[in-house]
């Protein structure tokens, strides 16, 4: 048997030389995914980094016209940042589809998006967003997108002794609209089948400026969609250009057959799914307009 | 809710107080399975089958006991050998032989998480380890699931001493048809021919799981002079104790069982899994020792309930008179001969006057876990088949459904399946109230779609013990062997002091363990507030009729000058007329006036009917995702007499929750390797709050002549039609009749879109 040992840093220094120290070391935040995962013997870390006692982890913060959201921030805690949930509801409505409420009062986006799974509910929103998130490390830190961090199912691109400090979400302005949907068997606690992202940039005459679509579980890395958004752009969300973006989701999925789905259902539900997030982003984008 | 509201003729029958237990439970006091603990307990885990089907060359031990804090290791050689004997407990019989062998395998495992070894150490996680380290040598064999394929000639064969049970001639060659169930009357055939419409289908589904949220747990203390405890959570601790003892081989009078509070059974609970192991790791180890499984094992090991093939051909003439019904199906067993084929032949068309009918069910061996009963087991799957194939005759006549289910509709006195006349049954009477309730005549909105269907449970009665004792103060004491699962301890103490006369909280009840009263049969069969409760009131009644005794004695007149009124003695003749003494007085006086107060009533109580219930569904469905919205449910039932009527209607609550699970989500989904892939309620989807809309109830009473207050079961009806009403429900919303469970958005999506 081999124990775990538990740390609870309170600098981001402290937590990195924990972190490179022991290759197998996790970082934890809300632990629903990392406990789960060492409970079922799938994974026995030699330690555990706790960074909810790393001033700035934990809560959501005005960078300029953005926002940044500490790593050990619970879901739940977007909610109630009216700015935010006012500014990027489709993120918050994300992250706030995940697990259960008690979950959620738990759970973070970070974790969501370094547990590396392709059905992870709040990483469309994100990438739609186009979301960054800053890294520590051995040397120092960086910015990368949201997008570059997961890899393959289970494995993301944070080198040894890296962490997730915050996520950032750029500025909002008149016109934007964000929105997130998934599809699943039960009406809650449940992993998506298929999940879409879109955010939309609307004009004063309803003419699409700019949009990013993403998909989640039908790839093993969510999906930013360009040809989508580039259906979008320049349309005024006729007919036309809803099929030219049902086309390119189509396109876009490389899913696989599983107990959670087929491939010709999260095909079709992809498709599904992309028109309705569209629809829902561009009505919060006509309303900011 | 919990107002007392006073129903005619009743003080306390048909009122709705606080459940005795419910302040333990709310608060987290109950002791439930992995509540208990014994000191120097030792933790124990299971070695299970990676394999669907192997032989077992070779079993190590060596490794696992040589690791430090470990204090036994047994596998299926530390059973003694054992006799084939069939033990019927509840709504199953089993054979011993086969119980001892699904608890620790002998020369062959059957399914993946078949266990094979189990180890006792010092913590939990040392036992774990412990488990790993056993080497087992396996042959592995190929292995079979579905039941068409088990039945194939060239089919793997689970067990070459099993024989198809209910064929004329024996057969002479092993089969995995471990029972062939025939019953019917008239000339099918003919009277098909001669019909005006006839429908036709094939329906099918997978195993599906009772879903109970505390997984099985038990600890066992064997001492080395042979007597033994018990404590552990289940549907009945007396049929613990005899599986137990049989497998075992020693005397019931040996092993005292102690009930801790039960997280849920639904049938799934009434047999045993871990509690021989665990004698036998206590045995060895000479200490306490505590198994428990997880949600992973209850999944892979634990029995569910049958899935099914099922062919249906049902005609009726031009009037919607039912003229002939065929009903073929196959039940999964598992891997263990199972006998639930006995009802569902039993309940497939039971429910309507059919002149000609031939109903036939298989029970068919394959390599997945020994099914177990299920609420109302073997009645929802051919139910679903059945008023599937009513409501598409209803259809192809142009009929209201509810009208040609009442034209059809079994009364007292009509035969059942079985040739008995039913007795006081209230089947037309639910029919009508679902036609009266404001559910039915109510719009449907875009994309929706109304079901209805119907179906019945024969419930039971059979042997249970009570006891009634007083305080010295008058307060009462109810004692029975009936695990409470769905707020027995109310009902008894309802009808305890209904009896008596006097308040509800003056009666306390209590689940006594099996060296403290005498048997009873398991919690099952919808049979604790009719069986159980009619030894209840019998004791209260004895208890009456000795306090009248005291009271009249000193008095000093004849006992038929005491009348009981109120929880008092009432003098009515001699010069103490007008008089009056009041429970507690008499207690206290009576235990040295004639000695305590007190009796025990041990019957096996007959006199049991069928419960019927009809279920409204209302489903939206959307057609681009294939997602089906159950928006509204009515649940009508024939309850006798509702005793405390919230936990009647949270019977009939739960039965429909579950059932729509059944219908819309919750399967077993095995890999082509013959393992389980969704173990765990992520993707095993039973429903979850959000899911089912309120759950509307309509207690119908008919009471049952033969209970005091009219008791019939409720607990197992109001499974049996959810099935088909939701089926019906989505069937009429999109206009095409889906015939495989459960209706996942995915297969809806694909019925919709045949074009793909």
């Amino acid at each position: 048997m081999t124990a775990t040992a538990y740390h609870a840093p309170e600098t981001i220094e402290q937590a990195v030389a924990l972190l490179a120290g022991n290759p197998s070391a996790r970082p934890l935040s809300g632990g629903t995914d990392l406990i789960v995962q060492m409970r079922s013997g799938r994974i026995a870390p030699a330690a555990v980094i706790d960074l909810k006692r790393i001033a700035g982890l934990s809560g959501v913060r005005r960078v300029g016209d953005g926002f940044a959201i500490g790593a050990a921030t619970p879901c739940t805690a977007l909610k109630d940042h009216a700015e935010l949930a006012a500014a990027w509801p489709g993120v918050v409505e994300a992250a706030n589809l995940i697990g259960s409420v008690q979950v959620r009062n738990r759970a973070t986006m970070a974790g969501n998006l370094c547990n590396a799974s392709p059905a992870a509910d709040s990483v469309p929103a994100l990438v739609a967003a186009n979301a960054t998130c800053l890294i520590a490390g051995p040397d120092g830190q960086r910015e990368v997108p949201v997008a570059a961090i997961p890899q393959a199912p289970g494995r993301t691109s944070l080198a040894p002794g890296e962490f997730l400090v915050e996520i950032r979400l750029p500025a909002r302005g008149v016109g934007d609209g964000d929105a997130y949907l998934r599809s699943i068997p039960r009406t809650e606690m449940d992993i998506a089948v298929v999940g879409a992202g879109a955010n939309l940039t609307v004009d004063a005459e309803g003419r699409c400026t700019a949009a990013r679509i993403a998909l989640g579980a039908v790839a093993p890395t969510v999906v930013l969609v360009a040809d989508a958004g580039a259906a979008l752009v320049g349309s005024r969300f006729d007919d036309a250009a809803f099929a030219a973006l049902a086309e390119a989701v189509k396109a876009a999925c490389h899913p696989i057959d599983d107990k959670r789905g087929t491939i010709a259902y999260r095909k079709a539900m992809a498709a599904v799914l992309a028109r309705r997030v569209v629809l829902t982003a561009l009505k919060r984008a006509g309303a900011a307009a | 809710m919990n107002a007392p509201q006073k129903q005619d003729g009743f003080q306390v029958v048909g009122t709705r107080p606080v459940r005795p237990d419910g302040v333990d439970k709310v608060t987290g006091k109950a002791l439930y399975g992995t509540d208990f603990k014994a000191p120097g307990m030792l933790q124990g885990a299971v070695l299970r089958s990676p394999h669907p089907h192997a032989r077992i060359r070779a079993i190590d031990t060596r490794k696992a006991e040589a690791l430090p804090g470990v204090k036994a290791v047994v596998t299926g050689r530390d059973f003694p050998s054992l006799q084939s004997l069939i033990m019927a407990v509840g709504e199953s019989a089993s054979d011993i032989v086969h119980v001892a062998r699904n608890c620790l395998a002998l020369d062959k495992v059957l399914y993946e998480g078949h266990a094979v070894a189990a180890v006792a150490a010092t913590s939990p996680e040392i036992a774990r380890e412990a488990a790993a380290l056993i080497e087992v040598d396996y042959e592995v064999l190929p292995h079979v699931l579905g039941l068409e394929e088990a039945l194939a000639d060239d089919a793997p064969l689970l067990h070459d001493d099993v024989f198809t049970k209910g064929v004329s001639p024996r057969p002479d060659k092993p089969s995995n048809a471990s029972m062939r169930v025939e019953m019917g009357k008239g000339d099918v055939d003919a009277a098909l021919a001669g019909a005006a419409v006839v429908v036709s289908g094939r329906y099918t589904m997978e195993p599906v799981h009772q879903g109970y949220i505390e997984p099985h747990a038990c600890v066992a203390s064997w001492n080395a002079d042979g007597q033994a405890q018990i404590w552990c959570s289940s549907q009945g601790h007396f049929a613990i104790r005899s599986l137990t003892a049989s497998t075992l081989g020693i005397p019931q009078a040996d092993i005292r069982v102690t009930p801790l509070e039960i997280g849920g059974g639904f049938g799934g609970k009434t047999t045993v899994y871990l509690e021989p192991v665990a004698m036998l790791l206590s045995r060895k180890a000479g200490r306490p020792v505590r198994l428990a499984m997880s949600r992973e094992d209850v999944f892979r090991a634990s029995g569910p309930a049958p899935g099914a093939v099922i062919d249906v051909r049902i005609g009726a003439d031009a009037d919607g008179m039912l003229v002939a019904a065929e009903v073929d199906f196959k039940y999964h067993s598992g891997a263990y001969p199972a006998i639930t084929a006995h009802s569902g032949v039993s309940s497939a068309v039971g429910h309507y006057r059919i002149a000609n009918t031939r109903l036939i069910g298989w029970e068919v061996l394959c390599n997945r876990p020994a099914t177990k009963a299920y609420r109302a087991p073997g009645a929802p799957q051919v139910n679903f088949a059945v008023e599937s194939a009513i409501d598409e005759i209803a259809g192809k006549l142009g009929m209201d459904p509810l009208e040609l289910r009442l034209k059809n509709a079994v009364a007292p006195g009509d035969p059942q399946t079985s040739g008995v006349p039913f007795g006081m049954i209230g089947w037309i009477e639910c029919l009508e109230a679902a036609r009266a309730h404001p559910h039915w005549s109510a719009p449907l909105g875009p994309n929706q779609g109304r079901g209805v269907a119907g179906g019945y449970w024969g419930n039971y009665g059979g042997p249970s013990t009570a006891s009634v004792s007083l305080g010295e103060d008058g307060s009462v004491l109810v004692t029975t062997g009936s695990p409470d699962i769905g707020g027995s301890r109310a009902a008894m103490a309802i009808m305890a002091a209904e009896v008596l006369e006097v308040p509800y909280e003056k009666v306390r009840c209590t689940i006594a363990d099996t060296a403290s009263i005498g048997f009873s049969m398991v919690t099952g069969g919808s049979r604790v507030t009719f069986a159980t409760g009619k030894a209840v009131v019998d004791a209260a009644n004895m208890v009456k009729d000795t306090l009248r005794e005291r009271a009249a004695r000193m008095w000093g007149v004849a006992a038929a000058d005491v009348e009981w009124r109120d929880g008092a003695a009432h003098c009515t003749g001699g010069d103490k007329a007008g008089e009056s003494m009041a429970i507690g007085t008499i207690a206290a006086r009576a235990i040295f006036a004639g000695g305590p107060v007190s009796a025990e009533a041990a019957i096996n109580a007959a006199g049991w009917l069928p419960g019927f219930g009809v279920h409204i569904c209302d489903t939206e469905v959307d057609a681009e995702t294939g997602q089906v919205r159950v928006v509204r449910y009515t649940a009508i039932q024939d309850v006798g007499r509702a005793i405390h009527p919230d936990y009647v209607e949270g019977q009939m609550q739960g039965g429909a929750v579950q059932g729509i699970g059944w219908a819309l989500n919750e399967t077993y989904i095995y890999n082509a390797q013959g393992k389980l892939d969704n173990p765990g309620f992520l993707d095993y989807r039973m429903p979850v709050a959000s899911d089912v809309p309120m759950i509307d109830t309509v207690m119908v009473e008919v009471p049952n002549p033969d209970h005091p207050f009219g008791v019939k079961g409720v607990g197992e009806v109001p499974i049996v039609p959810p099935l088909a009403a939701v089926a019906n429900a989505v069937a009429r919303a999109t206009g095409v009749r889906m015939h495989d469970l459960p209706l996942s958005p995915d297969r809806v999506y694909a019925a919709l879109h045949p074009e793909g």
